[in-house]
């Protein structure tokens, strides 16, 4: 029985935006990775997320969001992980997010934020330094 | 009892879902936990749902969950995908058509990867299912894609095993005779809107009705109903397939209580000795990197692979 912890990982939509080629793209390249994906699908709310995120054990949710809202999305997924006692889950986002938007996300929990143009390898490299299997 | 096991006869989601990826993880401490669990097991009725992929599976499970929610029935989910042979990574997307559940307290749902891993499947995803049991659930569902013997035999741990198919899928049905059609208790033809419903309906048939001898002495026919899981239609008629197909086995001995079966423990009990087995020596080999020799040995060809593995085998067996 001396199997290697999995890094078990959430891509996540939040909110009315209806694109998700970019989390598919994300989703892809962290299996290749060698992670198990749990992909939640569009429309999601910040309290689905985290409920889900919970009953699958992930190590990370990746929120994705190109519709702007991620000022109000991000923060409140992590406020409820916090409620919820499971803020060891990393929080992790990225879309259309203006360069002024990031440090505010940063202090509000967000640990980190990819731009479009973030090459998959850097945020691959960037979970595999900050996300420990539990 | 562990608190752990405490926590998770009294339904603590956060400790089921931590003890499911121990399970999945391979953590040896799990076993402990497993053997406290066991007496607070064998109450929920296991449901196995496969076909092939594209068929509808999640979509139909999501349909279970909301009827059976109707009737006031707790659900548990496992839904497994399977394991990328290359990286080992896994992408589990059965979730995005059962979301709407996720903040109903009645409902768990669990993505579990094949993995290919120490046991196998099977061992893992039935752990999986007695925590879901020991919780309190009333139905367990667990989907899988039905290729492999791994994924049989997941559904054979199953009450009531449902195999999926959609219209034009001919030569899949010739792909399930040989393999899995033994095993079905319920067939569903999903997207039967579509055209070539009622010729995959006698395709089928014919093949049930084949077995015409086992139902003669009062064994279960089972039935062939077309369904529409995305506009939820046949469903209703679906779930009282099953509650009928209980009701036959609550008439069988050792039916519903697989812990009484004879057949079923000895079955049960084969696949965890194997599973104990490999493990222990797999890994006893592999520490005293005998495996490793071994390997080189039949690579530089100073052994042929039959030699080289009786001895491995045979010593680490008599130790």
């Amino acid at each position: 029985m001396k199997q290697k912890r999995r890094v078990r990982v959430m891509v996540a939509k939040p909110g009315l935006d209806g694109h998700d080629r970019g989390a598919r793209i994300i989703a892809r390249a962290y299996r290749d990775a060698g992670f198990e994906v749990v992909y939640t699908g569009l429309h999601q709310t910040p309290e689905e997320i985290v409920e889900a995120a919970i009953q699958e054990d992930v190590d990370m949710i990746g929120l994705s969001s190109l519709a702007g809202a991620h000022n109000y999305l991000f923060p409140a997924v992590v406020q409820l992980l916090r409620e919820r006692g499971a803020d060891d889950i990393v929080v992790c986002g990225g879309g259309i997010i203006p360069e002024d938007d990031i440090d505010k996300l940063k202090t509000a929990g967000v640990q980190e934020v990819f731009t479009p143009g973030t090459p998959l390898d850097k945020i691959v490299q960037w979970v595999e330094q900050n996300v420990t299997p539990r | 009892m562990t608190s752990i096991a405490e926590k998770v006869v009294a339904g603590d989601i956060r400790t089921v879902a931590r003890l499911i990826r121990d399970i999945d993880d391979g953590i040896p401490e799990v076993r402990k936990v497993l053997k406290e669990l066991y007496p607070h097991t064998g109450r929920a009725y296991v449901i196995g749902i496969t076909g092939s992929p594209g068929v509808g599976k999640s979509t139909l499970v999501d349909q279970m969950v909301a009827h059976l929610r109707k009737r006031g029935k707790t659900v548990g989910v496992l839904a497994v995908d399977p394991t990328s042979p290359f990286s080992g990574g896994a992408i589990l997307g059965d979730r995005v058509r059962m979301q709407r559940h996720s903040m109903d307290p009645g409902v768990f749902i669990r993505s579990m990867a094949t993995r290919g891993h120490f046991g196998g499947l099977t061992q893992s995803t039935r752990s999986a299912i007695d925590v879901l049991d020991a919780m309190g659930k009333d139905y367990i569902i667990v989907e899988t894609v039905g290729v492999g013997q791994d994924e049989v035999d997941v559904v054979r741990s199953a009450h009531t095993t449902v195999i999926v198919v959609i219209p034009g899928m001919g030569d899949d049905i010739q792909a399930i005779k040989a393999g899995i059609l033994e095993v079905g208790d319920i067939f569903l033809i999903n997207k039967a809107d579509r055209e070539g419903s009622d010729k995959t309906l006698s395709d089928l048939r014919l093949m049930i009705e084949m077995d015409q001898k086992k139902y003669e002495h009062g064994g279960w026919k089972p039935p062939i109903l077309k369904v529409e899981a995305v506009f939820d239609k046949g469903i209703d008629e679906f779930l009282e397939a099953v509650d009928q197909h209980e009701a036959y086995l609550a008439r069988t001995e050792g039916g519903l209580d697989f812990r009484g079966n004879r057949e079923k423990v000895r079955q049960e009990l084969k696949e965890m000795v194997k599973a104990r087995l490999w493990e222990e020596v797999l890994d006893r080999l592999t520490e005293s990197g005998e495996f490793d020799n071994a390997v080189e040995s039949i690579v530089s060809g100073r052994a042929d692979p039959y030699t080289a593995c009786e001895d491995l085998v045979l010593p680490a067996l008599s130790r």
